[in-house]
């Protein structure tokens, strides 16, 4: 569904990424795991559009994507979530969400100035469907509550349901275990799975292995921006390159 | 939303009813159309500074284009004041937006300064171009906007003219505030990125927002035209550009009723500080570096914080009696 | 006189304004590389150089070399006035809070200028004297030896400070990285300060030394601020070589200008300046920048 070949991103002297290559495949999830400074950010920041590579392809469902930009790629079906969660603080739980059906709706300026009828219905579907999304993810009960007012975890649910809105087929998710405590975790894993069952292919970036290895169907390892290995949780496990590379030779 | 619907309602009375019949002519009747010219400026700007969340100091290009654009065409050329005015609006939106694509590139004190030389140079050339606009003297003899034998010729005239105008604009905003755009622009100021990943087309609806202000802009430039009946490129300069950005910044950046709040008191203000005329700058200057240190919402932030604080103490002490 | 002598003549004339343009420039680059801010209140430090240098020459009747240190003197003092009062006490320093506050401190200086010193225009006598000198078929006033003269010594004496004195590196440090500077123990807050006292100073040394030329009044700041700016964009915010010759070129450029048509000679500065924002942000003298969000 998704493939990446050969990239590679030079930063001034740095290599970020050294032609870097793999595939992921529909409906599952995949996990893409390394040492600090591996490029694992600096790859999905390429993938969703933020970056610009300097050599190499990434092609979805066959079509060449690369550089374009992170607005197209989300009418592809192509969305991301943030390590630092990039919420729209000025706004409600529920507002955010309705930012994320933009896409799913079609009012332009001159009709939502007007207030025209049809702008009306439209709003209101797109609050219900918000609504649902927020349920979905189990904090509906936030819906009108000021979004940088939210603990780290309901926050980063929040982001969640925001990206679900726009039914994208692949959702690439950058740490998002980053900053849960163990239940938070835990309730990640299976909201994770539960996005899979639905139908919506999941690429992550992670540091929490217990996550990784108990919710990823193939994993992918990154290290001083190469790929180093590509497998099973099983496989990765068991592989030697691996192990070094996070705890040192020897 | 009919809470909204009711406000709006309430404000029109006053401004339309209300007003008029208190203040029944007179030089105040002059300062409070030119409230209703500023706080049409100050709501285009707003939509740009304070939904968008980018910050434009050249407002006063636009605003001077489309006094002088209708202008032009009206008393030199003889064409018809209301078309002008429309053709005006759409060409000025229309170079807004062709510009709009490589300014809006820049972010923060870059777009300022883009946006500060662009109306600079409007400015300039306004007041160079002497053979087409009058130059530093001015340009005279714009007839008033009329209809049929009905002509737009005195002040109540006009308040009644522009203060339409105006409030449709304000209709205009509000919806459009609390509409899905007005959401897509809250989400651009808020993380541009988030934005554009969630599908937004951060770029081009930044553009047609710019070109949007510019179009009020030029909308209330040629009011401003036909009812002055005169027209100077001092009028259009960087300082004005500067109080309009007040305006909005002491209303309350994001909220349609701060920018009417704000333009009245910058509009009232050289009225009320008569005496001290020279004082006026300074005082410019302190209440924006104080408003933005101390109040960063505006007026509509301190309004709030103050109701709140009177409906606590009031409830406060319905609560110990009962 | 030929069309080559009138040519040296813009182009010398170019240069003196150009070297204003140049210290200006740095003082934005200075305190833009030391805070990330623009500081639009820049123009006011060099207007209240000269008109303090009026000041003090004419009413106080201080010889001219004192009058040059009171005004450079009390406008650094202005600089940390404004430093501590605008800037510091902000909560929130989004890049819109910060123009808006600079302007407002700008606009405020302004009425604080007029206030005192009304709206007229004044003079400075110049330095040694009016005879006239010529250059290759040009005339230059001997005003014109001394701003090249002052400009050559701050920009040396800039350099210098950035790279060999402790407080200089410091400074230098905190444009780079503005928390690792602090987790080296460098006092971040000073060296702010210390930033805008020495872009105050070196704004009003400029102010002076071009108000014999120029006359001076309450309003001169905003011009001046703008093409000061636009001699930094040109630069790419450096703090060195590339602002003075983004300054030099600009002066130069309008100069020329202003020989075809006195009148638009102002917009050839803000031409440039959107040119340049358009095209080449990140100045003319730098390396093209990798492509980052």
């Amino acid at each position: 569904m998704l493939e990446v070949k050969e990239i590679t991103c030079v930063f001034g002297g740095l290599i970020a990424l050294d032609q870097v290559s793999f595939a992921i495949r529909q409906g599952e999830i995949t996990g893409v795991i390394g040492p600090n400074g591996a490029g694992k950010t600096t790859l999905f920041n390429i993938v969703s559009g933020i970056y610009s590579r300097t050599a190499g392809q990434i092609l979805f469902n066959g079509r060449d994507i690369s550089g374009l930009p992170p607005d197209q790629l989300a009418r592809l079906g192509l969305v991301r979530t943030f390590q630092n969660i990039e919420l729209f603080g000025q706004m409600t739980v529920l507002e955010n969400v309705m930012v994320g059906l933009h896409t799913k709706s079609r009012c332009g300026i001159l009709a939502c100035a007007l207030k025209l009828p049809w702008h009306l219905a439209e709003e209101r579907r797109i609050r219900s469907r918000a609504l649902e999304l927020l349920d979905y993810v189990g904090i509906a009960d936030l819906a009108e509550q000021s979004a940088a007012s939210l603990p780290f975890g309901k926050g980063r649910l929040l982001e969640i349901a925001r990206a679900l809105a726009l039914e994208p087929q692949i959702m690439l998710m950058d740490e998002p275990a980053a900053g849960l405590n163990s239940r938070e975790t835990w309730e990640l894993g299976d909201l994770i799975r539960k996005i899979r069952s639905s139908g919506v292919t999941v690429v992550l970036v992670e540091h929490d292995m217990e996550l990784v290895m108990d919710v990823c169907d193939a994993i992918v390892v990154l290290n001083l921006g190469q790929k180093l290995a590509e497998g099973t949780p099983r496989q990765i496990q068991d592989n030697s390159a691996v192990i070094a590379a996070y705890l040192g030779e020897g | 939303m009919q809470r909204e619907l009711l406000k709006f309602a309430l404000f029109a009375a006053v401004v339309l009813v209300v007003a008029p019949l208190y203040f029944q002519g007179g030089y105040i009747l002059n300062v409070l159309v030119f409230v209703g010219i500023n706080t049409m400026l100050a709501i285009g700007l707003n939509l740009l500074l304070g939904f968008a969340g980018q910050i434009s100091l050249g407002q006063a290009a636009f605003y001077g284009l489309g006094a002088y654009v209708s202008a032009i065409l009206t008393t030199t050329h003889g064409f018809n004041p209301w078309l002008s005015m429309i053709f005006a609006a759409l060409a000025i939106g229309a170079l807004a937006f062709v510009i709009g694509f490589p300014i809006l590139k820049l972010k923060g004190h870059y777009l300022a300064m883009a946006t500060l030389g662009f109306g600079i140079i409007v400015y300039i050339v306004i007041n160079e171009y002497v053979d087409l606009t009058g130059g530093p003297s001015g340009f005279p003899g714009i007839p008033n906007l009329s209809i049929g034998s009905f002509s737009f010729d005195s002040d109540m005239k006009n308040y009644y003219l522009i203060w339409g105008a105006t409030l449709g604009v304000m209709l205009l905003a509000i919806n459009l505030a609390r509409s899905r755009i007005g959401r897509a622009l809250r989400a651009i100021h808020d993380s541009e990125v988030a934005a554009q990943v969630l599908g937004i087309n951060a770029r081009l609806l930044k553009v047609q927002i710019f070109a949007c202000s510019a179009m009020i802009s030029s909308l209330a430039g040629s009011l401003y035209a036909h009812y002055i009946t005169f027209v100077s490129p001092s009028t259009f300069g960087f300082g004005f550009s500067v109080e309009l950005l007040t305006m909005v910044v002491i209303g309350g950046l994001g909220s349609i009723y701060g920018s009417f709040l704000g333009a009245t008191l910058i509009t009232l203000l050289p009225e009320i500080l008569r005496t001290f005329h020279d004082y006026d700058i300074v005082f410019y200057g302190a209440l924006l570096m104080i408003m933005t240190i101390f109040l960063p919402g505006g007026l509509i932030q301190g309004g709030t914080l103050a109701w709140n604080y009177l409906r606590k103490s009031w409830s406060g002490k319905g609560g110990a009696d009962a | 006189m030929n069309l080559s002598d009138q040519l040296l003549q813009y182009i010398l004339s170019g240069l003196s304004t150009g070297a204003i343009y140049a210290l200006i420039g740095l003082g934005f680059a200075i305190i833009y590389n030391s805070t990330g801010i623009i500081n639009f209140a820049q123009g006011e430090f060099v207007m209240f150089g000269g008109m303090l240098g009026v000041y003090f020459f004419h009413k106080q009747g201080l010889a001219l070399p004192i009058a040059f240190l009171l005004a450079v003197v009390v406008t650094a003092l202005c600089g940390v006035l404004f430093e501590r009062f605008a800037i510091r006490p902000l909560r929130r320093p989004t890049p819109m809070n910060m123009v808006i506050i600079t302007i407002g401190g700008s606009i405020f200086l302004r009425g604080v200028a007029m206030i005192a010193w009304g709206k007229d225009t004044h003079v400075l006598p110049t330095f040694s004297g009016d005879e006239p000198l010529s250059f290759a078929g040009a005339t230059l006033l001997p005003q014109h030896l001394w701003i090249f003269a002052i400009t050559i010594l701050l920009i040396i004496g800039t350099k210098l400070f950035f790279s060999h004195t402790i407080s200089g590196k410091a400074m230098s440090a905190c444009a780079v990285n503005r928390r690792a500077a602090g987790l080296v123990g460098i006092d971040v807050r000073r060296m702010i300060m210390f930033s805008f006292i020495l872009s105050s100073a070196i704004g009003a040394m400029a102010g002076i030394i071009i108000a014999p030329l120029t006359m001076t009044s309450y309003d001169v700041g905003v011009m001046l601020g703008l093409k000061g700016f636009c001699a930094a964009i040109i630069g790419g915010m450096s703090s060195g070589l590339p602002t003075v010759i983004g300054g030099l070129l600009l002066g130069v450029l309008e100069s020329l200008g202003a020989g075809f048509s006195s009148g638009y000679k102002d917009a050839v500065a803000f031409v440039i300046l959107l040119l340049i924002l358009f095209f080449r942000p990140q100045g003319l003298f730098s390396r093209g920048s990798s492509e980052r969000v």
